[in-house]
């Protein structure tokens, strides 16, 4: 099986509900368990919500693309398949101090999103390519059936 | 604008000398400061010695609302209220187990309880 998603929106905050929608979906025909299909999603509504707010700083009308691709087992051929979700935004760059999110158990609000993003996905990569932020997240495909 | 199935639904009601905030809808970036802003402004006006939040119809949650969430119990804490949860959906338990944060909270299973 190998296919792809392909999302093209604006940096509003109101396309977060359309964007969830379309990947719970896209979690439920891959297999996965509910769980599991609600930590994709809420992977992916954090990574939007963080391009939203820190890369484009609240400024509406900028372009987001989200990449969903369902792969094969990486190289070597022996693991699982795998739901790759790229983000891909032209805002401004990420500081590695930003990345590394804030001590948890803290009563304060904010700076929870990277750490749910990394806590719901098996491999999560940043990288900064030319003007480009690249957020990849892959979640191992153990689908309900599998057990 | 998208049709209004998006948007969030927010009441208050008094119920002793506690007072319940009913929320209907996803918690996230878009509607989460109008939560905290209801929240807060609740807190604040009421003063109530129990303030009660009704989570029973959210079935999705995401860090911004449980940043407004937090907010909302450190102001209960400041102004001397009992802030309680009821009504986690398995979603919204999730991201509060994930985010470490459940034990911070009191979570009742139901109305009754969280008014007992």
């Amino acid at each position: 099986m190998s296919y792809d998603l392909k999302m093209e929106l604006s940096s509003d905050p109101r396309l977060l509900r359309v964007v969830r929608s379309a990947v719970e979906q896209l979690a439920q025909e891959l297999g996965l368990d509910e769980p599991e299909c609600h930590r994709v999603t809420l992977a992916v509504d954090e990574a939007v919500t963080n391009i939203i707010r820190h890369a484009y700083q609240n400024q509406p009308g900028q372009p987001i693309e989200i990449t969903c691709s369902c792969l094969g087992p990486s190289s070597g051929g022996d693991g699982p398949d795998r739901l790759e979700i790229l983000l891909q935004d032209s805002g401004r760059g990420v500081h590695p101090s930003e990345l590394r999110g804030r001590p948890l158990g803290e009563i304060r609000p904010g700076g929870l999103g990277l750490h749910l993003i990394r806590e719901a996905m098996d491999e999560v990569e940043y990288q900064r390519a030319g003007q480009t932020n690249r957020l990849r997240l892959v979640k191992y495909l153990r689908r309900k059936d599998s057990n | 604008m998208l049709p209004g199935e998006n948007a969030l639904q927010i009441s208050i009601r008094s119920v002793g000398s506690a007072i319940v905030v009913d929320i209907v809808g996803d918690i996230d970036l878009y509607n989460s400061p109008e939560v905290r802003k209801t929240l807060l402004s609740a807190l604040r006006e009421k003063r109530a010695p129990r303030v009660v939040l009704n989570l029973s119809a959210v079935k999705y949650i995401d860090s911004s609302g449980v940043a407004s969430l937090v907010e909302g119990l450190k102001i209960a804490r400041e102004l001397g209220s009992r802030f309680i949860l009821y009504g986690l959906s398995p979603a919204a338990r999730e991201v509060l187990e994930l985010s470490r944060l459940i034990r911070v909270f009191e979570v009742a299973e139901n109305e009754s309880q969280a008014l007992a």
